[in-house]
């Protein structure tokens, strides 16, 4: 195979968000290379729909602090408080800077950020829902990455698009840099440097039904987990309530923050029942549990497998102004006018909470203990700082992204002096052409996408909302079984330029891995706190599992050890929404 | 879910390496009505023909990845329903551009378009505490101009892009548009001037075709017949 080699000071996988906010700031210390699967500007990042959370107060009273209370109490307590502190407090600058960049917010009467209502998202501590989401209509994660990706042109950061990582290279405890596949060519290049920075974004791919892009496959996840390195708290994966029925592509939390309301086949706003303060606006996990409730207790629409998501009653100017692209979506894709006819929603995989592990500088941590790689970063979907424990509140994920991303480059620039230009060893060059000869060359009687739909399937069944010792024990065996028929897979496409088959295998290899840890963690946490709902133990256990999970792969299996969580301010208490 | 059909998707292919030329290849799949041609292309990439390269991403319209020639228009392939369709589906790459594999394009002459027209905001007086203001009347004028997806319907649809490989073209055309509105933005005679120098604004002749492509329904033609005001108005020519 053909090899290039490159060097650079900062090598950063992933053009969304974090990505780029990362190399905004590292471009200011040194020479930046942002590697992507796709064309920046087609990251996941962009699908983001409904907003960024910043108590601006443009619209009404907001205190950052009630920010900071609000995230800790829709993490389960789980989230690190010094770590949402900082946060929720830096969301006012990040958003105002985004601003002054050029990003496009919808706007106030009189010319500030506009701003609505979010789940989870209150005034006075918990009291009322409070308009926190700075937004651009219903693409805000357009808006912004646009917006970032110009900057970076303007910046001079040097892009590598359609560029693979195949690894991230960790030797002597040190990040070296990573070995990419050029899609275009098939050749490979190396890129060496100083500082690495992991933004690949989630892995909702790993489910059946979700409302993540098709990219967001997590194997940057896995090529650290196999080097030894733990992944954080992977039993915590968002479902979001309003996925479209069968499609799973999102509705905006935003439509319900506009004053959308949730129905079930009798007619009734079910939410009154769970959540009598905040009702449809309470967190995510709260939401998704009783729309399944309600599913399962016969109360679907016509008593099939979803709900109602009204917003006939809303101002067709809110539809047409704050939610044109759902609006344009759902007459696209299921002939229906939101403006007329409720639309049909069930919950879809939306969102990682867990991930690769980092401090508050998005260094990458190796143990519980804090210590951590040197030249190592992660930010954004695919770290664990952790800003969103068991459960992350909507708006907060483009806020995380921001703010670590900037964080991350800030503390490489810090020590880039002290850190030396790293060295790829032909070994691990050589491991990856053989695992691609592997690919190209192996007989057997599998295929990808039957093994992929398999393993979704698999995720779907037994791993999503509610989960059981058995069930998860279940997939624990059919994961393995899977491992082992990826050894039979035989490809049809044997090129070198472009090969979708090869890439989607390469990508499917880790998403077996990337399940089986998650599966791992979910068994191990003999609780139910947040998005994780163990029917075997329905209740949070704070004497017990108020503690982050760490999962490794050790030579005889996969190892756990546990790190407590920070608390600063706010004491666990009952969480009533 | 509704019944399913059987349709014909006629898809062009090159293969580098091994094809001298593109050449057409049938596959034969079912699939519902509320099915996009996406769907369909996936079904056959899963079940008849993992060979087969397209791009794809997002799947709802928002990240511009999938956009090829479906029955001779420059369309999103996850935007496009097959029961809008008939039961034969021709589907090419977008055109105009060099074919890396199959439907998959290389963007890259298309981009180096966009970043020749400064595309960032450009405002060098410190900015304020807080954010700048955009009155809702002053971010009307932008509005339509900053849903574009750059997915390249539009600027392979016109003939004179055909023509004339160093066109901007309507995508480039647009996002300055985007800038130059931008009561934020400071530089907007300095980009405009720029869109004048490098065969832009002035080759335009309004065709007409992007007003068709554009997935996301954006009145193109009409933000460029603005620009030529603006332009001839401040009488810009060509340096
Ligand atoms: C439909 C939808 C709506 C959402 N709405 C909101 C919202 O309103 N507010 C909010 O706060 N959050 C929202 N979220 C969540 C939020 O959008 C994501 O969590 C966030 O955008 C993730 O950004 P990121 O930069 O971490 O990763 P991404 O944007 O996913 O980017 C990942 C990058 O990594 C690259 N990459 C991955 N693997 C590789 C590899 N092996 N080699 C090279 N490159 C690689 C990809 O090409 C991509 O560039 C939403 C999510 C979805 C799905
Ligand atoms: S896949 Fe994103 S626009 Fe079609």
């Amino acid at each position: 195979m053909n090899t290039q080699r490159h060097r650079f000071d900062t090598v950063i996988i992933g053009s969304g968000l974090a990505g780029l906010r990362a190399s905004l700031e590292a471009i200011k210390g040194g020479s930046v290379a942002v590697l992507s699967k796709l064309y920046p500007t087609r990251s996941h990042s962009t699908a983001a729909q409904g907003g960024i959370g910043a108590a601006l107060g443009n619209e009404e009273p907001d205190d950052p602090e009630w920010h900071f209370y609000d995230t800790v109490k829709g993490s389960d307590f789980l989230g690190d408080q010094d770590a949402i502190e900082y946060m929720c407090y830096s969301a006012i600058p990040t958003v105002i800077e985004l601003e002054h960049m050029g990003v496009p917010f919808s706007r106030t009467p009189e010319g500030k950020i506009a701003q609505r209502r979010f789940g989870g998202h209150t005034k006075y501590f918990g009291a009322e829902p409070v308009r926190r989401a700075c937004y651009s209509a219903d693409r805000t994660g357009h808006a912004v990455l646009h917006c970032l990706y110009e900057q970076a042109l303007k910046n001079r950061v040097q892009f590598f698009d359609e560029f693979q990582v195949l690894d991230i290279v960790v030797e002597n405890g040190v990040a070296q840099g990573v070995i990419a596949l050029e899609l275009k060519s098939g050749d490979l290049h190396l890129f060496e440097s100083k500082a690495v920075v992991v933004a690949s974004g989630g892995f909702g791919k790993i489910f059946k039904v979700t409302s993540n892009a098709f990219a967001t496959t997590g194997e940057c996840l896995s090529i650290l987990f196999e080097q030894g390195l733990p992944l954080e708290d992977l039993e915590f994966f968002q479902f979001h309530p309003t996925g479209l029925y069968k499609l799973g592509i999102l509705i905006t939390e935003g439509a319900r923050g506009e004053g959308g309301v949730l129905l079930n086949g009798k007619g009734e706003r079910f939410m009154e029942r769970y959540a009598p303060t905040l009702k449809d606006l309470a967190p995510r996990d709260v939401v998704a549990r009783a729309i399944l409730r309600e599913i399962m207790e016969g109360r679907g629409i016509d008593g099939k497998d979803y709900v109602h998501l009204d917003l006939t009653h809303l101002d067709p100017k809110i539809l047409e102004k704050r939610l044109p692209e759902i609006s344009s979506f759902c007459k696209i894709y299921l002939g229906l006018d939101p403006a007329l006819s409720p639309i049909p929603v069930v919950p879809t995989a939306h969102y990682a909470m867990g991930g690769i592990p980092t401090d508050k500088k998005g260094r990458v941590l190796r143990d519980v203990d804090g210590s951590y790689v040197p030249g190592l970063y992660a930010a954004g979907e695919c770290a664990c700082v952790s800003v969103h424990g068991a459960n992350r509140l909507g708006c907060n994920s483009l806020l995380d992204t921001l703010v670590f991303g900037r964080e991350t480059g800030t503390d490489i620039n810090r020590n880039l002096k002290d850190l030396s230009l790293g060295k790829i060893p032909p070994h691990r060059v050589d491991k990856v052409i053989a695992f691609l000869q592997f690919l190209r060359s192996n007989k057997g009687k599998e295929r990808v996408a039957t093994l992929r739909d398999a393993l979704q399937g698999i995720m779907m069944n037994k791993v999503s909302v509610f989960r059981t010792r058995e069930g998860l024990f279940e997939a624990l065996e059919e994961l393995q079984v899977l491992r082992d028929r990826f050894q039979e897979i035989e490809l049809m496409d044997k090129s070198g330029i472009f090969n979708q088959e090869m890439l989607s295998a390469l990508e499917l290899y880790h998403m077996i891995n990337l399940a089986e840890a998650l599966v791992f963690s979910a068994l191990v946490r003999e609780e139910s706190r947040g998005a994780h709902y163990r029917e075997d133990f329905p209740e949070r256990d704070d004497v017990n599992w108020l503690k982050h999970t760490f999962v490794y792969k050790t030579s005889s299996g996969i190892d756990y050890k546990f790190k407590p969580v920070v608390i600063t301010k706010f004491k666990p208490t009952e969480r009533t929404f | 879910m509704s019944p399913s059909k059987l349709y014909l998707f006629k898809v062009k292919r090159y293969r580098p390496n091994l094809d001298d030329r593109p050449f057409w290849q049938s596959y034969e799949i079912s699939l519902s009505s509320f099915d996009r041609v996406l769907d369909g292309l996936i079904k056959i990439q899963d079940q008849l023909d993992p060979t087969l390269a397209f791009r794809k991403s997002c799947a709802h319209g928002i990240c511009g990845s999938c956009a090829m020639k479906i029955n001779g228009v420059n369309r999103l392939a996850c935007q496009t329903l097959v029961k809008d369709l008939p039961t034969l589906i021709e589907i090419e790459p977008l055109p105009k551009l060099p074919i890396i594999k199959d439907l998959v394009v290389d963007m890259s002459p298309f981009f180096e378009k966009y970043e020749k027209i400064l595309p960032y905001l450009i405002n060098n007086e410190p900015p304020p505490e807080r954010e700048r203001i955009q009155n809702p009347n002053d971010q009307e004028k932008i509005l339509e101009a900053i849903t574009c997806i750059q997915c390249g319907c539009c600027t392979t649809s016109c003939p004179t892009f055909w023509t004339n490989d160093k066109y901007l073209g309507p995508s480039s055309l647009l996002k300055a548009y985007r800038f130059i509105y931008d009561n934020r933005d400071n530089a907007s005679l300095e980009r405009l001037q720029k869109i004048i120098d490098e065969m832009g604004l002035l080759h335009c002749h309004l065709a007409l075709n992007c007003l068709k492509a554009c997935p996301k329904g954006i009145n193109i033609p009409a933000h460029i017949i603005k620009l030529k005001k603006f332009a001839l108005k401040k009488a810009l020519r060509r340096k």
